[in-house]
């Protein structure tokens, strides 16, 4: 294992330049931007609060990661996100002791949408674009169904800590609880990937015969980026429900936010290639980009042509200089 | 990676037995789904298939019909077009904006907004073939342009149709609306171009493999840049006749109507493989009957409009993992 690594750190810093180069440049540029265009900007706090918005989507974007470096596709998190957030709020119903089975619920639930997504896409061969989208249908149409219309109940305050409130420290002032888990779940998912497991996972997404024909489970690993994606779109459901509160357009538009988010951060559609961290930078330069429209005073309708003009000069940049030949499918 | 039959098949028999195959389940899938609607609303004392039934079905085909033979053009060359939704508030807008209610400017306003079409499916093959970024990511970014200038320049309908162009909508021949004639024959249409011409051939010879293609001297960005413009062109027309159904152009019908999944869930339901290379018109339009005529069942029935969502999604997954298996195609 020691004799491996050197070789092992040299690819992943070529992947590292790959990738993850123009996304922190990119980011790096906005945060400066940033710092001219609002004199919120000019202390911690206000990168604080930029990450407590973005915290949902940089966590939906590592779910998403796993799926698409693996190859996949996941269209539920959006809806499955409004669902978590409308199924919180019916079994809390304003109920304090609630939260404490909730909140593993949903988890649970959103581990179980993942679970089915993946099996569906690997044992019975159906392209996980038409699965997930599938169950966007199932999941938008059953939540309605279950509520009648319109999301009722209440969240709990205890629920809305996560998302809503910080705490104290030292030089920084308040840091939401949000930026922690954040922190957290960065760090997982930098070790997950630099483990044999993440590994195996871009190895499917590159080239998914040979990790078969090596005996990789490739089923079974897939199926497992289904899961993460679907317990990251609860924990980003919590943090959502915490800062928004109930609404049935908490999640719209999410899932395509998200894979804009992961593709800006290098990763390639149809798998195989892209840092984790990355994605993420993908994911707060997209916010970083809103707030910065936003402090410029640049109209609602403008900023969903920014967006579409950056993703597509991003995946261009990325792409042109490639190697020609290299064209990959979308499963 | 079974043996599918590698090399393009040429003679005529073999080439039909393949296109039919899958076109025959979807429409004897219609065929039980009508019957079993029948006696379902039969028993509810109603009749399915009276002369509103098949008027409301209809109806109801004809625009998604209209987006589905675009997208499954796109589809078969492997790619997928998301900007169809956008495109055709756009279209129905133009297309109201340029008649302002004078009968004289019909076929102005028609012409404008179908070079309008060209425009948008050209800059979408052109950055998918010469920037090389994903159709998804290369369409989506279309789609929140369009969506940026329509957020920005509209608040609601605009422009007005002369009567004349609402016959178009509202005329028919019996219980058949003449604009179901106009899509079954642009249907006709592209199945003959698909099936006849060696414009065809080449759209599913480069779905099936684009290097296999390029290498065969097959101009591979001219068939992808082709299907996309034909697609934005069908979306044109989609946009048109919702126009002339309206009265007038609404900036949200297609994405109120969700038409960019949706289609997509029609060309796969209808058989075609989303990876490209297999499939066609004629199971797309059963796809899209089957779509309507599953509303129309559950509008009889009085089901609320969230069941209808998870049945759907339910459907779609059911019918593409039964052509997985049929095919025993691992990807």
């Amino acid at each position: 294992m020691t004799e491996t690594l050197p070789t092992s750190r040299k690819s992943r810093r070529v992947r590292l330049a790959d990738g993850t180069g123009p996304v922190l440049a990119v980011l790096a540029v906005l945060l400066v931007a940033l710092a001219f265009a609002g004199p919120a900007y000019s202390e911690p706090a206000g990168y604080l609060a930029l990450l407590k918005r973005a915290a949902p989507l940089m966590i939906l974007a590592i779910g998403q990661y796993f799926v698409i470096v693996s190859g996949g596709f996941d269209l539920s998190v959006g809806s499955l996100v409004t669902a978590e957030v409308v199924i919180a709020a019916r079994l809390i119903d304003g109920d304090e002791g609630a939260t404490v089975w909730v909140i593993p619920l949903l988890l649970v639930t959103g581990a179980l949408v993942g679970l089915v997504n993946g099996l569906i896409t690997t044992r019975l061969l159906v392209p996980s674009f038409i699965v997930t989208l599938g169950m966007l249908l199932v999941l938008d149409g059953a939540v309605f169904l279950w509520t009648g219309g319109s999301p009722r109940g209440a969240l709990s305050e205890a629920f809305r800590v996560v998302g809503r409130e910080g705490f104290e420290v030292p030089l920084l002032g308040a840091v939401p609880w949000s930026v922690l888990l954040l922190a957290a779940l960065v760090v997982a998912a930098v070790l997950f990937m630099r483990g044999g497991t993440g590994r195996m996972l871009v190895a499917i997404g590159d080239n998914e015969t040979s990790v078969r024909l090596g005996g990789g489970r490739v089923e079974r690993l897939r199926t497992l980026a289904f899961v993460l994606s679907g317990v990251s779109a609860a924990i980003a459901a919590i943090l959502l429900g915490g800062f928004a509160g109930v609404s049935a357009q908490v999640g719209d538009g999410l899932e395509f936010r998200v894979i804009t988010a992961v593709v800006l951060g290098g990763v390639v559609l149809g798998g195989g290639r892209g840092s984790v961290v990355a994605a993420m930078a993908g994911a707060l330069t997209l916010e970083a980009l809103f707030s910065l429209l936003n402090l410029l005073g640049v109209a609602g309708g403008l900023e969903s042509a920014v967006q579409g003009v950056i993703i597509i000069a991003a995946v261009a940049y990325a792409s042109v200089g490639r190697i020609p030949f290299r064209t990959r499918r979308s499963t | 990676m079974m043996a599918a039959a590698p090399a393009v098949a040429t003679r005529p028999a073999q080439r039909l037995s393949r296109v039919l195959q899958p076109t025959v389940v979807v429409y004897l899938a219609l065929v039980l789904l009508l019957i079993a609607g029948s006696i379902l609303v039969g028993v509810r004392g109603g009749v399915l298939l009276d002369q509103g039934g098949i008027l409301n079905i209809l109806t109801r085909s004809t625009a998604l019909g209209l987006v589905a033979i675009g997208q499954t053009m796109v589809i078969l060359t492997g790619k997928l077009d998301l900007s169809v939704a956008y495109l055709i508030g756009l279209c129905s807008l133009i297309g109201a904006e340029t008649m302002a209610g004078d009968p004289g400017m019909i076929v102005p306003a028609v012409l404008l907004t179908l070079a309008c079409a060209a425009g948008v499916g050209l800059v979408n093959g052109l950055v998918i073939t010469k920037l090389k970024v994903n159709a998804f990511i290369a369409t989506l970014g279309t789609a929140l342009v369009i969506r940026g200038y329509l957020e920005s320049a509209y608040s609601g309908p605009a422009g007005e149709v002369p009567r004349a162009f609402q016959h178009l909508g509202y005329a028919r021949i019996g219980p058949i609306p003449v604009s179901a004639l106009l899509m079954v024959a642009l249907a006709a249409l592209a199945w003959w171009y698909l099936m006849r011409t060696k414009g065809g051939y080449h759209v599913y010879a480069v779905g099936g493999d684009e290097e296999v293609a390029r290498f065969s001297g097959i101009r591979t960005d001219r068939t992808i840049i082709k299907v996309h413009v034909l697609c934005a062109v069908a979306a044109g027309l989609a946009g048109l006749f919702l126009a002339s159904r309206l009265g007038s152009g609404a900036p949200w019908v297609g994405v109120d109507a969700g038409y960019d999944l949706e289609s997509i869930a029609a060309v796969v339901l209808g058989g075609t493989l989303l990876a490209g290379g297999r499939g066609g018109v004629a199971g797309t339009i059963g796809g899209v009957l089957i779509l309507a005529t599953l509303d129309t069942i559950f509008d009889d029935l009085g089901v609320t409009p969230f069941f209808k969502d998870v049945v759907r999604g339910a459907v779609l997954i059911i019918a593409v993992a039964l052509y997985a298996r049929r095919r025993g195609v691992l990807r």
